[in-house]
């Protein structure tokens, strides 16, 4: 076991081909113990495969991963008893009730029967499932085989949790009430490792976000470090009708990172900085007696991030998913 | 939040008891699933009746009353078929992502396949069971002693178990559970029928005759027969026997490393 300071996920060097897809191309990564860091990235980008390698379900081409000090080749067995998983599949056994699920994953734990119990009636309340706990998976709905799936990757309450796109496919009402579950177990000192396509997630949840592309890691940092790099503010002006451009252009050019741009009576331009921003801009507008219907100063999305860096959207699909399986949206 | 400390189980007990605990999984499915409950009971039953009134008729036993000839013979077949339970049981889990929640958790790898196997003893002892009862009142009576029947009640198991790897193994190749049961019925149904289970061999066309005694369908219905009717036993039940060994000495290392291929791809 390593110091408590160290990371609780080490990778180095990560290689992983399937045939002529190169499904990771070397990557390196660290998560700081009690963090969630949001793997992000669109189909086919390899996070599925980073996640199997980690859980010790697939074997790497190269390269090494360590989870709590523990190899995921070398240590296997010992790993698997640290670590829980949820996948985008929810691997849950659908001709059992809710209850039973648990209560067979625990005892796989090597809990005893009455302790698989008493741990998932335990979870099944935590997670709104208790009214559910005696009906076979079959009749739940997404959002509940979600959570329960979840569930069963905390029966032995793993430090260390695996997370494959756990909202995908979800309506917004069951995204969110994942993502407060999510957000609970962080707070108690779990170390997450989520992946998804979904920006807003990423950014909702994850202390440092990770983006993957090709097997890549093409940008890493919080989510507000993502947004600088693609430039700071972008302050947009939406000018009344008549009003001159180039008047508008000229009185807010000393402002401006680069040249502004006009589009149709909107002028948008990166602003050096946000403090005082909206202030000076309306102060120089009319100064110069240019008049302004609206005025705003807007944060890059992750959106614009991912296009920045990637040259294409994220959640635009761009091949097969790893191994051959589909995402179902 | 820490790990709950769990104390590793030693080899050979974690292995049963991880075992046990999907061999269960595997059953408290069943008294839900009424078609599979079904083909457990009421289906062998029908067949029995069919092959009891509607063929028996036409099909001479010299010796024999048909209902004793036919009971060992629609049993075997029965006890051959038990297995396919493992082969749409497997073939779903490998689909629906359940094999890798095992493989993610520190349970005994071989217990997915070892439990699965398992529970089809079970069930194939619950099909016997409906099987022998319903045959006793059709008019089927054993003609042994204790001991003769309960070994081929043994040998009957095991013959099922033989057949649960070769499910196993479909199962697990199949890309979709219907495919693993076209696959699974279109090898071994007609191998029941050239068999001496449902008529003698003797009444086959010569090329049908040689390939029915080696069959080993033939031989574990022979050596039922001469096990719970008396009749002599020649070499039939060491060939049985021989047959059930060869049959999972092939089938279980096949699809334990087709399910390792599996689980690392």
């Amino acid at each position: 076991m390593t110091s408590s300071d160290a990371p609780a996920i080490t990778v180095r060097g990560l290689v992983k081909s399937f045939g002529e897809v190169k499904a990771l191309a070397g990557v390196d990564l660290d998560v700081a113990r009690g963090t969630i860091l949001g793997l992000l990235g669109p189909n086919g980008a390899g996070k599925t495969t980073f996640v199997r390698v980690l859980t010790t379900l697939l074997r790497a081409d190269g390269g090494t991963a360590t989870v709590l000090g523990l190899d995921v080749v070398e240590d296997a067995a010992e790993l698997r008893e640290q670590i829980g998983l949820a996948g985008q599949y929810a691997a849950v056994d659908e001709n059992l009730y809710g209850i039973e699920n648990l209560v067979m994953v625990g005892r796989l734990y090597g809990m005893t029967r009455s302790e698989a119990r008493a741990r998932g009636n335990e979870l099944l309340a935590a997670f709104d499932l208790e009214d559910a706990a005696k009906r076979t998976v079959k009749t739940y709905s997404g959002g509940m085989r979600r959570r329960l799936d979840l569930a069963a990757a905390l029966v032995a309450k793993p430090p260390v949790l695996f997370l494959d796109e756990p909202t995908t496919g979800l309506d917004p009402r069951s995204r969110l009430s994942m993502w407060e579950v999510i957000e609970n177990l962080v707070s108690e000192g779990t170390t997450v490792l989520l992946t998804t396509q979904y920006l807003e997630e990423a950014d909702r949840l994850a202390e440092t976000i990770v983006v993957i592309d090709h097997g890549l890691i093409i940008a890493e940092g919080t989510s507000d470090e993502l947004k600088d790099r693609v430039g700071g503010e972008r302050l947009e002006v939406r000018l009344e009708d008549g009003a001159s451009f180039e008047d508008a252009v000229r009185a807010l050019e000393p402002m401006a990172e680069d040249l502004p741009v006009c589009d149709g009576g909107l002028v948008t331009m990166n602003v050096r900085q946000r403090h005082g921003t909206i202030v000076e801009a309306v102060r120089r507008l009319s100064d110069a007696g240019v008049e302004v219907d609206d005025l705003a100063l807007r944060r890059p999305t992750l959106d614009d991030v991912f296009l920045t860096l990637t040259g294409h959207a994220a959640e635009e699909p761009v091949g097969d998913e790893d191994e051959d399986r589909k995402v179902v949206v | 939040m820490s790990p709950r400390g769990l104390t590793r189980r030693a080899g050979v007990r974690g292995l049963l008891s991880d075992t046990l605990v999907i061999a269960e999984r595997n059953l408290i499915r069943l008294p839900r699933a009424p078609e599979l409950l079904l083909a457990f009971t009421v289906q062998p039953i029908m067949f029995l009746l069919l092959f009891r009134y509607v063929f028996g008729g036409a099909i001479a036993t010299p010796g024999l009353a048909y209902v004793q000839f036919l009971i060992p013979g629609i049993i075997v077949q029965n006890i051959a078929f038990g297995g396919f339970v493992t082969a749409l049981g497997l073939n779903e889990d490998v689909h629906k992502g359940l094999i890798d929640r095992f493989r993610s958790l520190p349970m005994a790898r071989a217990a997915v396949l070892a439990g699965r196997t398992f529970s089809d003893i079970v069930t194939n002892t619950l099909s016997l069971v409906i099987l022998l009862i319903t045959g006793i009142i059709i008019g089927f009576s054993f003609n042994a002693d204790v001991a003769h029947v309960i070994a081929g009640i043994l040998l009957l198991l095991l013959f099922g178990y033989a057949f649960s790897w070769v499910f196993a193994f479909v199962g697990l190749i199949a890309s979709t559970p219907e495919s693993a049961n076209s696959v699974a019925f279109i090898a071994i149904f007609p191998l029941t029928f050239i068999s001496s289970a449902f008529v003698p061999v003797a009444s086959m066309p010569a090329p049908l005759q040689d390939f029915a005694r080696i069959n080993p369908f033939t031989l574990t219905v022979n050596a039922l027969r001469s096990l719970w009717l008396g009749l002599p036993a020649g070499n039939y039940v060491w060939g049985a026997v021989a047959w059930t060994i060869g049959i999972t000495a092939v089938f279980a290392p096949l699809a334990v490393s087709r399910y390792r291929k599996q689980a690392r791809s």
